[in-house]
């Protein structure tokens, strides 16, 4: 007595064996399966544990709307939680296991959360996390000790920590018509759309295109529907303007009618294909969208309606028609409408005994008396389920007499024996994407559900069109003619008659009786994946939550992975009738998106792993193939150091630095953001960008300029070099390059368009190697032609042109390093030449390759600020770069700076920092005055930069300290406690090393 | 969102940064007028419908755009260069393709 396999039927390979485990057993399946219809198939009945409760849960649905059977997808390392077993298909090596249970699915520990149920309702966790505020654990610790295992014990699938290895995909598409859902409907609309000539795009988040026609069991134009799918969808495929994209879910609707969608590419299979992605996320443009997307079945609110065996009229039918499935062999139906009658035809024509069929309506319509007897199935009218019994499996249920107009319960119970019972609450039109676009949802009496509205009262901007069921238009029949009719309005072609396919279906009434709920003794879910009961939804009530929107966040009603999609309604309806209100006036609450779970991965998509973009300089390869460890910065990538066999990366930059100081050290320094300024204003338009005086500097001349922002704080800084009267190079820091460009081009265009001016980026044009140390002078000098380099011809931020090996180049003379050096640029085509010229140049005179660590290590030591100080929170005062303010012009931000709050006495200023545990500092410390480790307070600033100083011997730091300079030759203390790292400092000046800068003016 | 940039054609908003309210006015650069200044810096428009916006093309043509935008249903009302220079070599170049 459990549910199985069918010998026929099914649109399965039974041909096909499939191996997969679940929670480390292996089963069976077949080609076609997913995973809960193989684990159903092999009788498996228990699928998960509740939410709060820990109930046993089975299968409630067969699709994306799956609020219990919830699995981890194990890959290697990676773990997916929270999947539907009904959208996993199986594939060979598929690892599942089941969740929120310990330390087994079949015997849990807390499933003793069962009996504490008056304790664990509505609003438990408002209502128990507050804390003691009387008795001896007031004011303790002791409740966050206790929340820790509440809040385990109550949950989901845990998130794995493992890197996840796999590609993601982003597509941009364009299309005339989006049709979203394959059922008739959609494929009706795809086709007629494509008739027309329009660009169509089929998407479906099942694998199988088809919708309702794979399981159905109806005929189409005398065919099986099935088949009848199979062919329009053959036909599709053959046409150049029809794209089709099955396991994709459209999950938003935006602004001018953009799409997001993600399609499932690989996750069906064991590998994918070469360079096949796991995931692509689709951005569709569509002139216009048909929504096809169909409707949620819902489920019944009664005692015990949870229980491992109870399904969803249509999921039973769907595993046995589409998947050769019988979810049991001995079946009840409980329904309020006549959808549940064809269900239970289908089962009994699949093998399965149909026992009992309970319908609350006191008079089933003829119709449904005959396919009741055609199901050879007792039919109990004006009946409700009050009960069922088993355990981790259905094995019976009580019947007692109800009374649709009241909601009474009279006669004695019945009991029935049955392994499976199939319920039915009625449909609701799946209108997600509808919701999103703005459309506003309209209550529909007749067919007890939310409708999309007609289209007159569609939001401006969005174009959509409804067919099928997604309307309310429940037959297969409507739904042909809908399709075929929003397919041509869609692609703007005029509705002519044609003959449609003619439908041969069971016959029903589309209406159900408005009966939500059977009160009776016992928990009565509403919201499966949360443990929402009705009394919970009442009990809001009672406690003042009259709002939808308060009783859902109350109550936690809907606000599962699965987003109440079978949930929604009946919870409402319950609340209406807490209220003594129509459901309209309580409203429903908007849908966003997703429409389902969305992989992280696919929204990243190419800006991770192989797809995402990388910057390398000219001599990247010249790098990589010299020992240089890279480092990325942004998405450049650079020497860290070039480290000797054996070194670390700390001794390897502190010989790369002393090297650089005692003789000559060279640096690839590429990366930094250059723009040419050009045009009659340009000096004038240098004038008003930088705070100081570019206009007087003389051509083959280069000055360190700063910039502010509008609100008068530090921007960017950089040297620009004068290469002509009306031609500028700019140099900015390679992070603010992009931010530069676009600040230079704003003044351009909208604030002063009447400068002559010309801005373009050259960053990547030229190679820049700066060369440093008592040597470099006499290394370019054995090396460049064309030019002197000497003192006179070169001096301090002079500019000459020459040749390298036979390269123009131009060099500047200055320095970052603090030691006498150049700057040489060539094209960038000719930089891995010039840059081989001058390390064989610098071969006699000891030159070595440096760094990032080694740059920033010279330049802590002579205190130069980068973006670490000029972090978009300190002035130019503050970096004490205050003499680059000229009084004689305004400039960008000369208004704001002296605002009360930036000129403070007490705001942050660079200090140097001297260690004088002599152990090493770290970045992001804090800097306290008295020393506490047991209760760090008392901050006055934080360290910037750090390194160990070859030139000093010391562990030395850059920081930003409250009123920094008057600390100087004052002690304080950094104050780490996240790396435990306390000890006394020294402040000093930021300009630890060769202050005058004699080294460098040489 | 779409925005037609007159000179790329319509781009999806993704192409664009928004560059801010178009109706803050910079004071002369030598006034002292703080409260104008604190103003310009500061102070957005926030309207709830047309809204008179600077966007930059940055992943085109780079040029500011004044756009005209509903806020409230993403409408785009007009689009013109911020630079009336960029208009005539745009009409220029939308000549020579004619």
């Amino acid at each position: 007595m459990s549910p199985r396999r069918a010998d026929t039927g099914g649109r399965i390979d039974r041909l096909k064996t499939i191996r997969f485990t679940f929670d480390g057993a292996a089963y069976t399946g077949h080609a076609g399966d997913t995973l809960a219809s193989a684990l159903l198939a092999k009788g498996v009945t228990l699928y998960g544990r509740s939410f709060k409760y820990h109930r046993p849960r089975g299968l409630l649905t067969a699709g994306v709307e799956e609020p219990n059977a919830l699995v981890t997808v194990l890959k290697g390392e990676v773990r997916e939680p929270n999947i539907p077993a009904t959208m996993v298909e199986i594939h060979d090596g598929l690892v599942a296991i089941s969740q929120n249970r310990f330390p087994s699915l079949a015997w849990d520990i807390n499933a003793v959360n069962q009996l504490g149920g008056k304790i664990l309702s509505a609003g438990f966790y408002y209502k128990t996390f507050m804390g003691p505020v009387i008795g001896p654990l007031k004011g303790t610790r002791f409740w966050m000790f206790c929340e820790h295992f509440i809040r385990r014990a109550a949950g989901l699938g845990s998130a794995g920590s493992a890197k996840d290895p796999a590609r993601y995909e982003r597509m941009n598409a364009f299309c005339d018509v989006l049709v979203v859902g394959s059922g008739p409907a959609g494929l009706m609309a795809a086709k007629a759309a494509a008739d027309q000539g329009a660009r169509v795009m089929l998407a479906d988040l099942e694998p199988r295109f088809g919708g309702s026609a794979n399981w159905s069991g109806e005929t189409i134009d005398g065919a099986p529907a099935a088949d009848w799918a199979r062919r329009a969808v053959a036909q599709l495929e053959g046409r150049d303007n029809v794209r089709l994209l099955p396991r994709t879910t459209v999950w938003g609707y935006y602004d001018n009618n953009t799409l997001a969608a993600l399609e499932r590419v690989s996750d069906h299979k064991e590998q994918p294909g070469k360079g096949e992605p796991r995931h692509r996320y689709w951005a569709i443009r569509a002139r216009s969208v048909v929504l096809a997307t169909g409707a949620f079945e819902r489920p019944l609110v009664f005692p015990g309606n949870d229980r491992p065996g109870v399904m969803l009229a249509h999921a039973a039918e769907r595993y046995a028609n589409e998947f050769g499935v019988l979810p049991g062999e001995r079946i009840a139906v409980f329904t309020n409408n006549d959808s549940a009658y064809r269900a239970a035809v289908a089962l009994k024509k699949a093998g399965a005994a149909v026992v009992a069929i309970a319908d609350v309506r006191p008079e089933p319509s003829a119709e449904m008396l005959k396919l009741a007897a055609e199901a050879e199935a007792e039919i109990f009218a004006g009946h409700a389920v009050v009960a069922t019994e088993g355990g981790n499996a259905l094995t019976g249920l009580k019947l007692q007499r109800f009374d649709m107009a009241n909601g009474s319960l009279t006669g004695d119970a019945r009991s029935i024996h049955a392994d499976c019972l199939l319920m039915s609450g009625g449909w609701s039109p799946t209108i997600h994407l509808a919701s999103q676009a703005g459309a506003k949802a309209e209550w529909n009496a007749a067919r007890q559900a939310f409708l999309p509205p007609k289209p007159t009262q569609q939001w401006p901007t969005q174009h959509w069109i409804g067919a099928g069921a997604f309307t309310g238009s429940f037959s297969t029949t409507e739904a042909i003619a809908e399709g075929r009719a929003a397919g041509l309005a869609a692609a703007g072609g005029t509705s002519t008659p044609a003959a449609l396919p003619t439908v041969e279906a069971v016959p029903g009434d589309p209406d159900p009786a408005p009966v939500f709920e059977i009160r009776a003794k016992g928990k009565s879910f509403v919201d499966f994946q949360h443990d929402v009961t009705a009394e919970d939804v009442r009990l809001a009530h009672r406690e003042g939550f009259v709002s939808v929107e308060h009783l859902k966040r109350y109550t936690t009603l809907g606000m599962a992975t699965d987003q109440g999609k079978s949930s929604n309604v009946p919870g409402l309806a319950i609340m209406a009738e807490a209220l003594g209100k129509p459901i309209p006036e309580v409203g429903t609450t908007r849908f966003r998106p997703p429409f389902a779970p969305v992989s992280i991965g696919s929204l990243a998509a190419e800006r991770l792993g192989d797809l995402k973009p990388e910057r390398l300089t000219p001599m990247h390869d010249w790098h990589l193939a010299n020992g240089a460890t890279m480092y990325s910065a942004g998405l450049w990538y650079r020497p860290m150091i070039y480290g000797h066999a054996g070194e670390t990366v700390e001794q390897a930059y502190v010989r790369e630095a002393k090297a650089t100081r005692e003789s000559a050290g060279i640096v690839d320094v590429s990366t930094l953001g250059k723009i040419a300024v050009q045009g009659p204003d340009a000096a004038a338009f240098l004038d008003r960008v930088y705070t100081n005086m570019f206009s007087t500097l003389a051509v083959g001349k280069a000055r360190y300029g700063l910039m502010l922002r509008e609100d008068g704080l530090a921007f960017d800084d950089g040297t620009t070099w004068r290469l002509g009267e009306q031609d500028f190079l700019m140099t900015t820091t390679t992070a603010n390059a992009g931010k530069v460009m676009q600040h230079l081009e704003y003044f351009l265009d909208v604030i002063w368009p009447e400068l002559k001016v010309h801005v373009t980026s050259v960053t990547d044009e030229w190679a820049g190697a700066a060369i440093g140390g008592p040597k470099a002078r006499q290394i370019l000098a054995s090396c460049v032609t064309g030019t002197s380099v000497d003192n006179a011809t070169l001096p301090f931020m002079g500019i000459v042109h020459g040749e390298i090996s036979g390269v123009p180049v131009m060099i500047c003379r200055l320095s970052f390093s603090g030691e006498m050096a150049f700057e040489v640029y060539s094209g960038a085509g000719h930089g891995t030449h010039v840059w081989e010229a001058l390390i064989e140049a610098g071969k006699p005179f000891g030159l070595v390759t440096y760094g990032l660590e080694a740059l920033g290590t010279m330049r802590i030591e002579k205190g130069h600020v980068t973006g670490a100080e000029i972090d978009g929170r300190t002035t130019a005062r503050d970096l004490h770069l205050d003499w680059m303010l000229s009084k004689k012009k305004p400039f960008i931000g000369s208004a704001m700076m002296d605002r009360e709050g930036l000129i403070a006495s007490d705001r942050l200023e660079l200090v140097g920092l001297i260690a004088l545990d002599n152990r090493p500092l770290n970045g992001g410390a804090h800097i306290v005055e008295q020393l506490d480790e047991a209760n760090p307070h008392g901050s006055i600033g934080h360290i910037t930069a750090c390194c160990y100083s070859p030139a000093l011997g010391k562990h030395i730091a850059l920081a930003l300290v409250k009123g920094g300079k008057a600390r100087h030759g004052t002690r304080a203390n950094v104050s780490d406690p996240l790396r435990n790292r306390f000890g006394p400092v020294e402040i000093v000046s930021n300009h630890f090393f060769d202050p005058d800068g004699s080294r460098m003016h040489g | 969102m779409l925005i037609t940039c007159p000179y790329c054609g319509p781009r999806d908003v993704v192409e664009f940064t928004y560059q801010g309210d178009g109706n803050r006015e910079r004071p002369d650069p030598a006034s002292q007028n703080f409260e104008a200044w604190n103003a310009y810096v500061y102070d957005r428009l926030n309207p709830a419908g047309d809204h008179n916006e600077i966007w930059q093309h940055s992943g085109g043509c780079r040029a500011h755009l004044r756009v005209v935008r509903n806020t409230l249903t993403h409408e785009i009302l007009s689009v013109a260069f911020m630079r009336s220079t960029h208009t005539s070599t745009a009409r220029r170049k939308a000549e020579d393709k004619s």
